[in-house]
């Protein structure tokens, strides 16, 4: 078992309780998507997994291990693992996309080789390849901060892919990109976890875009889980369910109100 | 009058605040002696003859020679004791600094309580190292060292190491912490979360700021010679006990100099930076 969630709860400083008690098994090499309202809990369901957060009660257990039983430095060796591609990257402004894909391996390189990558990049090669796939590799050597929201999300997802961690998770991987685009980025996801037997999770506004990438859905509302099914067995009554309070007619209109984000950096 | 659609609601508030100011001020003015007249030139008062002396700047080669070593001198001890400063100062920022912590990673931004109890004793050091001024220092380590620039380059590296250990450690914890964390996140140690995610987004504020406390250490540098630290300060000191008011002009001008250049440094490195 890959990722063991177990009345996992999240409460945030305001008091706001983002997750309540959320049992969540994933097997190593499946492929899982997230669904729901905003607000449901889904970045925060991600972030737990991602061991990013400490959950306010419950347990977490990722690649065998319970990460908040391990000492700091452990729990760092597991984090190098785990990938978590962010739904605006945090990526500085000034720094070069090469730079920015290479940190991906910071956490199994040693300070030395960080810092003198720093100066001179060490795997050009790679960062360029990690890019190709996403349709990037004319970017390599601009800045952050001359890139689009969706070229920050797929230079994001290519320091991920570049990590090369077993445990796969994304938070709205896509959501700042036109529908095409979207669909090869998850494919390329995808392919990447399948071919190198990585856990992949991912949370998507786009219930068609999940749907058709993911064999397994999980639908979340107001932190807990609705419904964790095969993608052939979600029906209709069950996404109107999901989205209920937002007054939608179909499944296919929750496509719709995306907000594009454009991210800081 | 004013018609009431244009009256401004801001007018009676801002009047009465001039108003309050002046009569706070005027009494000020009568009680700190302050008379302008004396400064204007005029052959009957002291200050017009004193004025006279500044010109022309003294120019001959003997002195100019004796201005150069004395430059160089301040420069060196500005220099050194930032150096000698920054060794002090950036390891105990980065200490000191809450954008470092790994806890505060994972815990919204805050860091753990341990952490914030280690973090106090450095912030204490950088206080205690900053809390009494550089000429202080001179005056101390002139008697300790003896006469000389060493007493002026321990001085500045003392309380400027206090300075830029707290400003900078400030200037880390300003910026958006995200990038880092998420390096944090995915498993990387502190330092390199810092190099990665913060440093690119800090590095220019960090030069100016670099660049204007060495301005500065220019500054206390020639204050420190007063008390016989060395350099353009005690040069200044002596032309002035001995009146002659035109070395003192041309050392002022060397001083203006000096500033001007390092406003100019300052600007190329933000430039290519940018």
């Amino acid at each position: 078992m890959t990722l063991r969630l177990t009345q996992g709860s999240l409460r945030h400083a305001n008091g706001v309780d983002a997750l309540r008690s959320v049992d969540l098994h994933i097997a190593a090499g499946e492929q899982v998507a997230i669904i729901g309202p905003s607000g449901a809990g889904k970045s925060s369901l991600l972030n737990l997994l991602a061991t990013a957060l400490r959950p306010s009660s419950g347990d977490i257990e990722v690649l065998g291990e319970r990460a908040w039983h391990l000492s700091a430095r452990q729990r760092q060796r597991l984090r190098a693992r785990i990938g978590l591609v962010h739904q605006a990257p945090p990526l500085p402004p000034r720094q070069r996309v090469v730079t920015a894909v290479l940190a991906g391996k910071l956490g199994q390189w040693s300070l030395g080789k960080s810092l003198l990558n720093l100066l001179h990049p060490l795997d050009v090669a790679g960062a360029r390849a990690a890019l190709a796939r996403l349709d990037l590799g004319d970017k390599l050597f601009a800045h952050c901060q001359q890139l689009s929201g969706g070229q920050l999300q797929r230079v994001g997802i290519a320091r991920v892919l570049y990590q090369a961690p077993q445990v796969l998770l994304a938070d709205e991987p896509v959501s700042a990109m036109d529908p095409v685009m979207a669909g090869h980025t998850l494919s390329v996801l995808s392919r990447h976890a399948r071919e190198h037997n990585v856990t992949l999770v991912a949370s998507l506004h786009a219930v068609d875009l999940a749907l058709a990438h993911f064999p397994r859905i999980i639908g979340l509302r107001d932190g807990q889980v609705l419904f964790d099914s095969p993608s052939g067995q979600v029906s209709h009554e069950m996404l109107d369910a999901l989205y209920a309070n937002e007054k939608l007619q179909s499944p296919t209109a929750a496509v719709a109100p995306l907000t594009v984000q454009i991210p800081r950096c | 009058m004013l018609k009431a659609d244009s009256r401004d609601p801001a007018a009676w508030p801002r009047l009465l605040l001039t108003v309050l100011a002046i009569a706070v001020l005027w009494p000020g003015i009568h009680l700190s002696e302050l008379n302008l007249g004396v400064l204007l030139p005029d052959s009957q008062n002291e200050m017009g003859r004193f004025v006279a002396q500044f010109w022309p700047p003294a120019h001959d080669p003997a002195f100019l020679q004796i201005l150069l070593t004395a430059t160089l001198q301040t420069l060196a001890i500005a220099t050194a004791g930032m150096a000698l400063a920054l060794l002090l100062a950036v390891p105990a920022s980065l200490i000191a600094s809450r954008a470092l912590s790994l806890s505060a990673a994972s815990r919204g931004g805050v860091p753990s309580r341990l952490g914030r109890l280690l973090r106090w004793p450095v912030r204490g050091l950088l206080i205690f190292l900053r809390s009494v001024p550089e000429i202080v220092w001179a005056l101390l380590f002139v008697r300790a060292v003896g006469l000389g620039p060493a007493a002026g380059v321990l001085a500045i590296a003392i309380t400027y190491s206090g300075m830029l250990g707290k400003v900078y450690a400030e200037i880390f914890e300003s910026t958006d912490q995200r990038p880092a964390h998420a390096l944090m996140q995915a498993g990387s140690g502190r330092l390199a979360a810092f190099a990665y995610g913060t440093l690119p987004n800090v590095a220019a504020e960090l030069l100016s700021y670099s660049v204007y406390r060495w301005e500065c250490a220019i500054r206390a540098s020639v204050v420190m010679g007063f008390v016989g630290a060395g350099g353009l300060g005690q040069q200044i000191d002596l032309s002035i006990r001995m009146f002659a008011g035109g070395e003192v002009a041309s050392m002022l001008l060397m001083f203006l100099l000096l500033v001007l250049m390092a406003d100019q440094f300052s600007r190329l490195l933000r430039w290519r930076l940018a």
